[in-house]
């Protein structure tokens, strides 16, 4: 049974992330993303972006680990082998680029039990160096109760 | 890149289709970190209930997103996307792989303070006739004209 005395809680933010260059390119590869800003320097200057952009969902390649940590710590008490991806959203308040050292903080915002399957909402905040916000991901999460 | 300067509410984007293979998901959970066995071990697959190797949601999902980042021509022009993940998109291990198939539908336009517009789209993806993520919504900022 999960303690749902974290819900409520952030858990302490992680090291700094560096997204990288070679990272956005592997991840856009992929997924097939072929945009030139994900790929060829040149082209994300000449669009007005300091280096390389990452695709919209590039973010969980940093955030799943970080949740994916704290899943599989005990002191939560969550089955992470029987855990299935309810729901996803991905705000970005502004686009993600090679360079950024990201800190992702995660926000246990919810956690029920009905039908058998307990239902955790897990909030990312992914601020860069200067605390200023970049992107904001939910997560519905969801893993089968113990049998009664 | 289309021709955004006409946009309107009810614009179809054009469609991708993607045969997704096993080594797609395990190029896939290289470059996520995604390495849950679900994804590439069959044995772990059918232990825990499911047909066989499924996709990563985040894959289906990232995908699914290229309708929107192919049609705006910018993947740094999208401020938000979210979906639900209903089905599985089971992958069998062969070489053609899933079929799964992607549309997308102008279906809301605003303007921001700033002046730019934001489109709303909403996505579907269908494998193997069914639906496999629903309310999936991205915000796009539009170039300028």
């Amino acid at each position: 049974m999960p303690d749902v005395s974290f819900v409520g809680r952030s858990l302490p933010p992680g090291a700094p992330y560096r997204v990288g260059r070679e990272k956005i390119r592997e991840f856009a590869l992929a997924i097939g993303e072929g945009a030139s800003v994900c790929h060829d320097v040149a082209a994300a200057q000449a669009a007005g972006y300091p280096d390389l952009v990452a695709p919209p969902t590039f973010p969980v390649t940093f955030t799943m680990p970080a949740i994916e940590a704290f899943l599989r710590d005990p002191a939560f008490g969550w089955d992470y082998s029987r855990m299935v991806h309810g729901d996803q959203s991905i705000a970005l308040h502004r686009p993600i680029h090679g360079g950024d050292d990201l800190v992702t903080t995660i926000h246990v915002d919810d956690l029920t039990t009905r039908g058998g399957s307990h239902m955790l909402r897990l909030r990312c905040e992914v601020a860069d160096a200067e605390g200023a916000p970049v992107a904001t991901t939910h997560a519905l999460l969801v893993t089968q109760a113990d049998p009664a | 890149m289309t021709d955004l300067s006409g946009v309107a509410v009810g614009d179809e984007l054009p469609p991708v289709s993607v045969r997704v293979t096993r080594a797609d998901l395990v190029r896939y959970a290289g470059a996520s970190g995604d390495f849950n066995p679900i994804h590439w071990s069959d044995r772990v697959a059918t232990g825990v209930g499911l047909p066989g190797v499924i996709a990563h949601g985040m894959l289906t999902m990232a995908l699914a997103g290229r309708v929107v980042t192919e049609w705006v021509g910018d993947p740094g022009a999208v401020c938000s996307y979210g979906v639900r993940f209903t089905r599985p998109v089971v992958v069998p291990d062969d070489d053609e792989g899933a079929l799964v198939e992607f549309s997308g539908k102008v279906s809301e336009l605003t303007e921001t303070d700033d002046g730019s517009r934001v489109a709303r789209i909403a996505v579907t993806a269908r494998f193997d006739g069914k639906t496999v993520l629903s309310r999936a919504v991205a915000e796009v900022r539009l170039p300028k004209e």
